[in-house]
């Protein structure tokens, strides 16, 4: 077994006296795909925010990479390699879909901020972008303003966007939530081809969808992990289906 | 798949559509270079000198405008950039540096240092919190030149001299002098473009949408910002280099809030984001407060709600306007 990329420690968050991250373990093995489920305000959004740096947690450790980035702003984060999508999308609306999609090229070019050569016309830029698009089949689209898209096309942008950081890791967000049966079917499609290439977080509701990918799930029920291992063990967990698949069926 | 070849050629805006694009400037300063042609022909003298009064705070406008329009900061100090431009500038000529040469290198200087500094302090706040914080360090600025009693203090500094460039006695003509301004213009109108355009500039136009995906995309937004608020504070310091010198007089008003609110003004009144569209806005506005307070001594109370009422109805400024009446769409 290969040392995992992503560690969390004994996370911890409140916001009041409400417990959002209750002592969290997990671990994420380089090129695993290890879901996160629960009930709607778990806390599996607040987790996210907490790893890509959004969010302090009020204790614990997060280490990726061998490194403790707990303290570590988030464009910090996803210059070492972490990248993350939206469960709410959040792309850049005025910018062309190839733009939005550039932004994370240039972040790890060589001059990410230099002031003067024209950064539409930038090859450098642009073809590494629409790789990416094409990997997740927006090339098409690659003029158009990102605000313009339809849902299902934004979820597949942010996608994108992550992807063209060229991550260790990506935190993917509820990247399904909303999205029609047929293009929610491409996607997964898209996810299971993306697996083993990256270390992925996939949160999600969608348990076909989740049992079809994960290597291991993890369920969080308010804050706490209450059960993690194979996806056929967690289903067979009896406090699981209780708080959580029991209900959803 | 098959769009990678022609990728140099789409990637930037469709060409016809950047063709209007650039129609409206190259006809915005082609008026302003003909101007003094006007002059000859019949228009009275006075006008030249308006226009170029106009021009230098389009300089200004223009600088404010890398922040508030392109990078989403409402700053209301910007006329200390301004103010501290002319007071370099008065200073030096009253010591008899009086050389350009000597004085701009002075004027970036100062107002890089004076945005670095107070840029770091502003940018770590948001919203009205960032304009009470710029409006409060113009106000020191403000104070500070009030408390210049070497340089005339609360009364204002007057000149006795005007700038050379290279040795050359460019600005003691009217016409000569509405040139150099109109250069200085261009320079810096083609400089912010490119600067927009770059990989820094879709940076800062990104994270004035959506600063936190900016943010986990591998960007520090704030030092971003701060960059842009350094360039425009030094962009602001040649506007006030030129008002300095089109003045022969320098005075702590040059730098009141009220200052820094007609500079937004221009810029809103233009339309904000494009950089032309300040230009603009600065040239109508001056046109018509000298209009208006030919007309009436009580101007701004006509003037205050006409701009208001204007922007409201118009949304995009005066550009906005423009793009309308150009055939719909566009952004
Ligand atoms: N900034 C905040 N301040 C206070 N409470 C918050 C804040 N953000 C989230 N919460 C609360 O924390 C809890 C967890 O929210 P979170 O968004 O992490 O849940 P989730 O598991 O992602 O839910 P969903 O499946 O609906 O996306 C919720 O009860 C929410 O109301
Ligand atoms: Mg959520």
């Amino acid at each position: 077994m290969s040392e995992p990329v992503l560690i969390l420690e004994a996370v911890r968050k409140s916001f009041g006296a409400l417990k959002v991250t209750d002592d969290v373990s997990l671990s994420v093995a380089p090129g695993e795909l290890h879901a996160l489920i629960g009930p709607n305000g778990a806390g599996k959004t607040t987790l996210v925010h907490q790893i890509s740096g959004m969010l302090k947690p009020d204790s614990g450790a997060i280490r990726f990479r061998g490194e403790d980035i707990s303290a570590l702003t988030p464009e910090k984060r996803a210059r070492r390699g972490l990248a993350r999508t939206f469960q709410i999308t959040s792309t850049i609306a005025s910018l062309s879909v190839l733009e939005n999609v550039a932004l994370g090229v240039q972040a790890r070019a060589a001059h990410p901020l230099s002031l003067f050569r024209n950064a539409a016309r930038d090859a450098a830029l642009n073809r590494p972008a629409l790789a990416a698009l094409e990997a997740v089949g927006l090339a098409d689209r690659a003029e158009v303003p990102a605000g313009r898209l339809s849902h299902g096309e934004k979820r597949a942008l942010e996608l994108a966007m992550a992807l063209a950081l060229e991550p260790t890791a990506i935190l993917l967000d509820e990247p399904l939530a909303g999205v029609g049966r047929e293009e929610g079917e491409r996607l997964i499609e898209l996810l299971s081809s993306l697996k083993g290439r990256y270390a992925m977080l996939l949160v999600e509701h969608d348990m076909a969808a989740v049992f079809a990918l994960a290597d291991k799930v993890s369920v969080l029920v308010y804050g706490r992990v209450i059960a993690s291992g194979e996806p056929a063990a967690v289903r067979a967990d009896a406090a699981v289906r209780e708080a959580y698949l029991g209900e959803e069926g | 798949m098959s769009t990678a070849p022609a990728l140099a050629e789409t990637a930037a805006a469709p060409a016809p559509r950047r063709h209007i694009r650039l129609l409206l400037p190259i006809l915005l300063f082609g008026l302003l270079a003909l101007a003094p042609l006007a002059v000859s022909l019949g228009m009275p003298a006075g006008w030249l000198a308006l226009l170029t009064r106009a021009m230098i705070f389009a300089i200004a406008a223009l600088s404010l405008d890398l922040i508030l329009g392109v990078g989403g900061l409402v700053s209301f100090g910007h006329a200390a950039f301004l103010g501290i431009g002319a007071y370099v500038t008065g200073i030096m000529i009253t010591e008899g540096r009086a050389e350009a040469l000597l004085i701009l290198p002075v004027v970036l200087g100062i107002c890089a240092l004076f945005a670095a500094v107070t840029g770091a302090i502003c940018l770590r706040t948001r919203g009205v919190t960032f304009i009470m914080i710029t409006l409060a360090f113009g106000q020191m600025v403000y104070f500070l030149a009030q408390a210049l009693s070497a340089y005339g203090g609360d009364d204002g500094l007057t000149l006795y001299e005007k700038s050379t460039v290279a040795g050359l006695d460019l600005f003691s003509t009217r016409t000569g002098f509405f040139y150099c301004v109109l250069a200085a213009l261009a320079g810096c109108y083609v400089l912010v473009r490119i600067l927009v355009a770059s990989r820094f500039g879709r940076i800062l136009r990104a994270a004035r949408e959506n600063p936190v995906r900016v943010s986990v995309t591998g960007f520090d937004v704030t030092r971003i910002r701060l960059i842009a608020y350094v360039i425009s504070g030094m962009v602001a310091g040649i506007a006030g280099f030129f008002l300095a010198n089109h003045t022969d007089f320098v005075s702590p008003a040059f730098m009141s809030w009220q200052r820094s609110g007609e500079l937004i003004f221009m810029t809103v009144l233009g339309g904000v984001g494009s950089l032309h569209g300040a230009i603009i806005g600065a040239i109508a506005y001056l046109i018509a407060e000298d209009a208006l307070s030919h007309l009436t001594e009580h101007w701004r109370v006509i003037f205050g709600p006409m701009i208001v009422l204007f922007v409201l109805f118009t949304r995009g400024g005066i550009v906005g306007m423009i793009r309308k009446l150009g055939g719909g769409g566009g952004a």
